[in-house]
């Protein structure tokens, strides 16, 4: 006997452009309490909305990446309700004809790829924003009423929390490298609920979709699933069904909440805004925003493997953030090494990234940097230990790596009678190791090796040392 | 001499002249206010420190050889469902008693820009819904002309105060006939311009797709030069038309003593209008109108239109539903009426649209929330904008072959406060021959042609879209044949 969960997820995401989706105020986040706001999106009598070319353009770009079909012939609707963070009393979206129809996306599980399915991509402006006071107040901020949106609306075609989470993780790079919208969740620029259920593989018997709400992180999101997954099995294994309800997630109590029972679904009365005119988008138009693209993270890493000859995994890692890939193909504009350049930056580059949380474009470290600083490595300049002490100064200070070297005085000693007068004190110094060596402890050696790098402060070149050690002892002991 | 009794174009004339100083016209047309208007009652809220300082600043203007703008120093009224800033726009409403606009709309701003005065706002159904004006929350307006009788509506504030004096032209809206029946009650000149040639922004939406704003003036010239200054296409209103121009308006307006110009002008007389019921005296004034314009040398034809009688039920679904929606708004929250009484925000919602919205206005949500709900919305909605097409089809085949089409404006006379108010149908078929020209997006106008009992009638005169040089040349050569008593 089994259980298959059936998930579904309807994303809102704030496009970034620079005005409201149908007025000339900002679109930036934050500011005092409504002050972005002017007769239009505070839905003042007689003022008009005028559709915001930009954000159409945003999400034709988000249709194209994700293999949607454009509708070239559409509409804004009116979704009908009362809430007091909506000016209008209806919030102008998109019924029967979304911008964009039904398309795709890929995500790699352990099985190998999966498609997973959209049902549609279409605009919407957002609302104010409510806040509870402690005294029972409720204040309102229409700063956000108006913002541009796109709501993404996938098939059920997810079947674990993980899946979801990688279908997450792909949506929100993907909007991310084509640039059209910040997608920070903390920020509420992402926003994402999920419709849940689970089938009894054996019956067929299915439990009754949860929809959940309110969840602010990725992880909160996976939480949330894995909750209500187990929920719905238990469920089904009493012998019972769930309700057909919206819960929301508390982070806090680590559950999910009823917050209403879903009976008829809510009728909006939709309606086309006679306001704005029917949308005709031409051809030509998609064709240019299909030709400005910019490469989508599939193809960069397919591109990737090609030109640079790099694994899949390695290829794969570079090419997760936009920013992260366009420093490696710098770098190796200067440098023409790829596999160094890549062992370089998928290891100590990222690891102190993720040390430090932030991304490469927020740190001193430029393509030229690094391009030098391997280029002294490979000439042999410093050595390998050397390299990874001024990356961390490079990150530190933001000081170019000749410099470091020289005002450190860290160019490797590769000079032979130098190298070999530090090699025989050290023999002189050692000679039980010597003996350990000869008496096959190869640790010794290493030992040896260490003593020369440290009386040499780290400088000596190594893999001379080694060679001059074992020719020493061969030759007088 | 009596200056209130002039046209705008003469009125214009004399302050170019400077035989009157602008302060001295406005304070005419204040005093003129003062003596009647507690009676008619056309003003909801009067402009009079701003007005009188606006007109000393042009006279100052003048003083300096400066010349003023198309509508230099002219006293003007505005519907009180168009916004004006920083002062009181009503709709009619107790809702808006007291909501003062942050700005302009775009016609307001072009009056402004051309020098014109604005002397205040003007009584008008609630929220623009209604024949008569009787469902202002500000009290009814008499109609100058018999002030036992309404004087039409929903703009009857705007064609009162023209016909009155208290204003030489005036703005009113119209969604289905709410300029031109106004006027036709009050015997002045109104003209409904074609969907988009006009900015809407500002205006108060009542029905979206169908509204437009409307002209009112003494006579022909005065409304059409009126209308001229006020076109062009906004980049706030999304329906107003990249093609819209006011130039083709004056350029019909300059031949206006020439009564030749509709020699050879093909006019239909759709037949669906006429075979319905119409006051007796109407029918024998629109008749002798339409001979006058034969006798000038326009070519009359009948003609059959036969989804014209669908007009007044899909356009009663086409507004209810719009309504619903634009309606929405007025909820307590950000501004408007608020009730004292309530303890949850659904019961502010309610409690507060419950008190400070009217019967009328209530009635129209009500039906059009039922005509957009699920169940009802394709049998209702989708329905009406289906016939709605049908019916514009019929005007685009008439207008293949005709340069305008004829019929009275409205098919009863003026008739007296609350005769109607008990049913409601009986006052929607007040907009009978109005309402398919809104379905349409066409211009129309409607001019005095003569009396019955002593109360006006009024002929429509229909154009194409944008060709409202038609009906301005034809209206001048009635408005001409009726003065020269051909
Ligand atoms: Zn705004």
């Amino acid at each position: 006997m089994g259980y298959k969960t059936v998930i579904g997820l309807e994303i809102h995401a704030e496009l970034s452009t620079e005005t409201k989706m149908f007025c000339s105020c900002t679109n930036a986040f934050g500011g005092e309490a409504n002050t972005h706001c002017c007769p239009v999106c505070m839905g003042l009598p007689g003022a008009l909305p005028v559709l915001n070319k930009k954000a159409v353009e945003y999400a034709i770009k988000a249709g194209i990446a994700f293999n949607t079909k454009i509708n070239t012939k559409t509409r804004m609707d009116r979704k009908n309700y009362f809430y007091a963070d909506l000016v209008k009393g209806y919030q102008i979206s998109q019924d029967t004809i979304p911008l964009c129809g039904e398309g795709y996306t890929e995500i790699e599980i352990e099985e190998g790829t999966k498609r997973v399915n959209l049902q549609r991509i279409h605009i919407e402006e957002d609302t104010g924003k409510l806040t509870h006071t402690m005294d029972g107040d409720t204040l309102i901020d229409y700063n956000r009423a108006g913002v541009p949106l796109i709501e993404i609306v996938t098939k059920p075609d997810m079947n674990t929390p993980e899946e979801a989470r990688l279908f997450l993780e792909k949506l929100r790079a993907t909007l991310k490298y084509i640039e059209v919208s910040d997608v920070k969740m903390e920020e509420g620029s992402l926003r994402c609920d999920v419709n849940i259920n689970v089938v009894d593989t054996e019956t067929g018997l299915k439990t009754n979709i949860t929809e959940i709400k309110n969840l602010n992180s990725f992880r909160g999101a996976v939480k949330a699933m894995e909750y209500e997954e187990k929920r719905h099995i238990d469920t089904l294994k009493q012998g019972q069904n769930t309700l057909k309800e919206t819960r929301r997630w508390d982070e806090v109590k680590g559950e999910t909440i009823s917050m209403r029972e879903k009976g008829d679904t809510a009728d909006y009365r939709f309606a086309a805004d006679g306001d704005l005119a029917a949308i005709e988008i031409p051809e030509e138009w998609v064709n240019e925003i299909r030709n400005s693209m910019p490469e989508l993270p599939h193809h960069k890493k397919e591109r990737f493997v090609k030109e640079y000859a790099l694994s899949e995994y390695d290829a794969g890692v570079l090419t997760a953030s936009k920013a992260l890939a366009m420093f490696f193909e710098d770098t190796v504009k200067l440098l023409d090494d790829p596999k160094l350049v890549s062992n370089w930056v998928m290891g100590d580059v990222l690891r102190r990234l993720k040390d430090d949380d932030v991304e490469i474009e927020d740190t001193k470290l430029s393509p030229k940097d690094l391009s030098q600083l391997i280029a002294l490595v490979k000439s042999e300049k410093i050595n390998n230990n050397t390299g990874k002490k001024v990356l961390k100064e490079i990150f530190d200070t933001g000081k170019d790596p000749e410099t470091i070297v020289k005002e450190k005085g860290l160019i490797q000693i590769s000079d032979e009678s130098q190298v070999r007068e530090i090699v025989e004190k050290v023999l002189e110094d050692n000679k039980q190791s010597i003996e350990d060596y000869k008496s096959g402890k190869d640790r010794a050696l290493g030992f040896l090796v260490g003593q020369v790098m440290k009386i040499s402060r780290g400088k000596a070149n190594p893999q001379l040392a080694n060679k001059m050690i074992l020719d020493i002892i061969k030759e007088k002991y | 001499m009596d200056i209130t009794k002039l046209t705008a174009i003469e009125t214009k004339e004399i302050i170019k002249k400077r035989e009157l100083s602008v302060k001295e016209l406005i304070g005419s047309y204040l005093d003129k206010i003062d003596s009647v208007d507690k009676e008619i009652n056309a003003f909801i809220t009067l402009n009079r420190e701003e007005a009188l300082k606006n007109a000393e600043k042009l006279d100052k203007k003048i003083k300096n050889g400066q010349s003023l703008g198309a509508l230099g120093g002219l006293p003007i009224g505005i519907k009180d469902n168009i916004v004006t800033k920083d002062l009181k726009t009503t709709c009619g409403s107790k809702m808006l008693e007291n909501f003062i606009p942050p700005y302009d709309g775009k016609v307001v701003e072009k009056i402004k820009k051309e020098d014109g005065i604005i002397l205040g706002k003007l009584n008008l159904d609630e929220f623009a819904m209604g024949s008569s004006t009787e469902t202002s929350y500000f009290g009814e307006t008499k109609n100058p002309i018999n002030m036992e009788m309404v004087p039409g509506g929903s703009s009857g504030g705007s064609a009162a105060a023209v016909k009155a004096g208290e204003v030489l032209l005036s703005l009113g809206t119209d969604t289905g006939g709410s300029t031109r029946q106004p006027a036709a009650f009050c015997d002045v000149v109104g003209i409904k311009p074609s969907y988009g040639l006009v900015s809407r922004y500002g205006i108060v939406s009542l029905a979206n797709t169908l509204d437009t704003v409307g002209v009112l003036g003494k006579d022909v010239e005065d409304a059409a030069f009126f209308l001229s200054t006020l076109t062009g296409f906004d980049p706030l209103d999304s329906t107003s038309s990249e093609s819209a121009k006011g130039e083709t308006i004056r350029e019909s307006i300059v031949n206006k003593n020439d009564i030749n110009t509709i020699k050879g002008m093909k006019v239909g007389l759709p037949k669906e209008f006429f075979q319905t019921e119409i006051d007796k005296g109407i029918s024998r004034e629109v008749n002798k109108a339409i001979k006058i314009l034969e006798s000038l040398g326009a070519e009359i034809e009948e003609i059959s239109m036969p989804y014209l009688e669908y007009s007044l039920a899909v356009y009663h679904v086409i507004v209810a539903a719009e309504i619903s929606s634009n309606l929405a708004r007025f909820d307590g929250i950000r501004y408007g009426h608020r009730s004292e009484d309530y303890n949850t925000l659904d019961e502010l919602y309610i409690n507060s649209r419950t008190e400070a919205l009217g019967e009328e206005v209530k009635r129209r949500i009500m039906f059009g929330t039922y005509y957009l709900s699920k169940s009802n919305a394709n049998s209702h909605y989708e329905r009406a904008l289906k016939i709605r097409r049908l019916i514009k089809e019929d005007f685009d085949r008439a207008f293949g072959k005709y340069d305008i089409l004829l019929s009275p404006t409205s098919p009863i006379l003026p008739f007296k406060f609350g005769e109607k108010m008990t049913n409601p149908l009986s006052m929607y078929k007040a907009d009978l021959f109005t309402v398919p020209v809104n379905l349409g997006g066409l211009c129309a106008m409607s001019i005095p042609c003569g009396y019955e009992n002593g109360l006006p009638v009024g002929l429509q005169i229909i154009g194409d879209r944008f060709k409202e040089a038609n009906i301005i040349k034809a209206g001048l050569a009635l408005e001409g044949g009726l003065k020269n008593g051909i």
